[in-house]
């Protein structure tokens, strides 16, 4: 066999094995994140194939920000290598704004019930009275604090602390002998780790992110105030090495017994009362703490899933989004695996169901944070634009990412608080200008 | 005569390069160790060593939800594949440039290799609406041409080096013989530099094996490598360090092996030239 035939040979070999894959029927490719309720999802494909035999469904499961890179590159290349995609509050305006993707108001099956989603949740999904995406689940955060610990201190946690209530509550409940941490927040940088963290405090400090002519508002008083606090509060009562602390860390700490409080999102409540957790019975929950400037310090999110204008599949992937977000599929997890794992935060009439109310006593504490937060009218002050924890423009992720870093920065005690806000003042004012606003 | 070393430095030593090596060897280590813990195990403070539940769930967790002998499949037509190809082209390159060279030969070695200082990212796009224009997306067929573009400057490089150690002459007398440039480079040339050869390929099937920026952004499920395998078991929200550490060690573990069978190969090919 001469080089030129070998060559050609083993292009004909790669090609005819990539084509193997494509199959009778309609198969719709599903992107999605690994955290528990998507897997369970995966687990359940059964019955929607029993149901739909004519759809094959294949899974990708990638890594949150593995995935957001995946997506995009799809996406803005009209690659169509994905019919439903899970993506988060933060991408489905603006990606709306770009034609990316697929309205949902037509086409869903018939007992999906639009009208069942919670406003607060579907109104940071729809543009220009489109829906555009379907939440899977959807989350707020909220207080998770040591019953017992609490009572220790000689106190009791109201249903709506302040601000200053938490910070006392956590310097007494601090035991640094017994490896007690009275507070547990997020200092890892990064936009949806402290940036979310402190986008949220700040709204309830009458803090924003832009004056309504998209000017950076680091150097206002109530940003600092924000940050101080924060600061001083981690710097008490919280666990050492706090910057390097996400989600994931803090949840550890807090089952291994270790936090006092600790504020995030409200998805957690199940795994703090959960089988890992050596503290499961000793969790209360409160709603997120505010300075009585009429707004909270709580995040808004949902884990939703959107079909793109470039799937050559959309009425199988709007068949799929109706089965895995509709109504029924509450009953189907119930079914399985019991009514506190079935995803949170999406439909009014799982919180108006007897069965899961009794089952998850998180509940309504989960449905009053999603509630009481406004993704269009965020702050105190008036702004120009949407999200709570967020700011929905393609420049936010990036931006968020350094002014993250520099708030950790002064968590780790490298930097002021003032260090901190000169920087991100000016770097946020850089790159706004630099995009053109 | 070998140097009489004394007992204390040899000891002294030997306990340098134990400790050096186990401390390169300890992530893999603990990776291992991790892959057979609980989740909450896994994380727990302070870590546990070696007493506690062994189980092997993540193992059957990550099983049940991926396709496991995909991934192992498209990883090895992939790696194998573009270090073939790569050879086939870069043979006659490295010829040429090691027994022919001309005027601008050490220019243009030096400008292949400054293609690999390019950010990967820069040319994303391009790639993608091109593989989008040929129907190639998500195919093994692309991974294999892409990877291989990937790695060619350093076949070349690797090969060159191998080439310019083995006498000019000796490919003039086969040439004086009758010998074809095909039959000089197929009979005579290759099988004096198989160790050179052999080594070039055990370190690129192993770059391509590990390559994780193309493998994930141009694959969905067809051509997923073992890349894509891994970045599926992290997550933002909730526990995953045992799972990913099971994960982890399925897909490191036939390069693994693959290493150390061929660890001889690899590092005399990687310092005694070919030869020698």
């Amino acid at each position: 066999m001469n080089m030129k035939q070998l060559l050609l040979t083993s292009a004909v070999g790669f090609g005819l094995s990539a084509g193997i894959a494509a199959a009778d029927g309609t198969t719709i490719t599903i992107a999605t994140v690994n955290n528990g309720d998507m897997i369970r999802m995966q687990g359940l494909t059964e019955d929607f194939n029993a149901k739909h035999p004519d759809i094959t469904v294949e899974w990708v499961t990638l890594e949150e920000n593995v995935l957001r890179q995946n997506l995009t590159t799809d996406i803005s290349t009209g690659g169509g290598a994905y019919d439903v995609m899970t993506i988060g509050t933060y991408e489905v305006p603006i990606w709306a704004n770009n034609g990316w993707l697929v309205s949902l108001n037509e086409g869903m099956a018939d007992d999906f019930n639009k009208d069942d989603l919670l406003p607060a949740i579907a109104g940071g999904l729809t543009v220009d009275g489109e829906l555009y995406a379907s939440p899977f689940y959807g989350e707020s955060s909220m207080v998770m604090y040591r019953t017992d610990l609490m009572e220790k201190a000689g106190l009791e946690m109201p249903d709506a602390p302040t601000w200053t209530f938490i910070r006392e509550a956590a310097a007494a409940m601090t035991d640094r002998e017994n490896d007690i941490n009275g507070i547990c927040a997020r200092g890892k940088a990064g936009w949806g780790e402290n940036g979310a963290f402190l986008t949220a405090m700040s709204n309830s400090f009458g803090a924003r992110w832009f004056d309504e002519e998209w000017n950076a508002q680091f150097d206002s008083p109530e940003w600092a105030d924000t940050l101080n606090f924060y600061l001083g509060m981690m710097n008490e009562s919280g666990p050492a090495g706090a910057a390097n602390n996400g989600f994931n860390e803090n949840l550890t700490l807090f089952q291994q017994g270790k936090c006092g409080m600790w504020i995030d999102a409200t998805v957690a409540a199940s795994f703090v009362t959960g089988a890992d957790s050596t503290v499961a019975d000793k969790v209360g929950f409160a709603l997120a703490p505010d300075n009585g400037l009429g707004k909270r310090g709580n995040w808004l999110w949902a884990w939703s899933l959107a079909i793109p204008s470039s799937s050559e599949k959309q009425d199988a992937a709007k068949t799929f989004i109706s089965w895995a977000t509709g109504p029924a599929y509450a009953e189907l997890v119930a079914g399985n695996e019991g009514w506190a794992n079935v995803p949170p935060g999406t439909r009014t009439s799982l919180y108006e169901n007897a069965d899961y109310l009794a089952a998850a006593p998180f509940a309504q504490m989960t449905l009053d944070s999603i509630l009481s937060a406004d993704p269009t009218n965020p702050t105190v002050k008036p702004v120009p634009y949407t999200g709570v924890q967020f700011v929905a423009i393609p420049e936010f992720a990036g931006i968020a990412n350094q002014v993250g870093q520099q708030f950790s920065d002064a968590l780790a005690g490298n930097q002021t608080a003032e260090e901190a806000l000169a920087k991100a003042q000016a770097l946020t004012t850089e790159e706004m200008e630099a995009a053109g606003y | 005569m070998a140097r009489a070393i004394s007992p204390r430095k040899k000891l002294m030593w030997t306990a340098l390069a134990w400790g050096f090596g186990l401390l390169i060897f300890f992530p893999i280590l603990w990776t291992f160790l991790t892959s057979f813990k609980a989740e909450s195990t896994a994380i727990s403070d302070p870590p546990v060593w070696f007493f506690f539940d062994w189980t092997v769930q993540n193992y059957h967790d990550v099983l049940e939800r991926s396709n496991y002998p995909l991934a192992l499949m498209n990883s090895i037509i992939i790696a194998v594949g573009s270090t073939l190809l790569g050879i086939v082209i870069a043979v006659p390159a490295a010829w040429a440039m090691a027994f022919v060279p001309g005027d601008r030969t050490k220019d243009v070695l030096l400008w292949m290799l400054s293609t690999k200082m390019l950010p990967a990212v820069g040319v994303l796009y391009p790639l993608v609406l091109i593989a989008k224009y040929f129907g190639v997306m998500d195919s093994r067929l692309l991974l294999v041409v892409v990877l291989m573009l990937i790695n060619l400057p350093i076949i070349v490089w690797m090969l060159y080096t191998y080439f310019r150690e083995i006498p000019g002459e000796i490919l003039e007398a086969s040439r004086m013989d009758g010998a074809s440039l095909k039959n000089e480079i197929l009979y005579v040339l290759t099988p004096m530099a198989l160790p050179g050869i052999a080594s070039t390929i055990l370190l690129n099937v192993i770059l391509a094996w590990n390559e994780a920026f193309w493998t994930i952004l141009l694959t969905t499920v067809d051509a997923a490598p073992l890349t894509k395998f891994i970045a599926s078991f992290s997550a933002p929200e909730g526990l995953f360090y045992a799972k990913l550490s099971a994960a982890s060690i399925m897909a490191i573990a036939p390069i693994l092996i693959m290493g150390w069978f061929s660890q001889k190969q690899l590092v005399r090919g990687l310092t005694f030239g070919a030869v020698k």
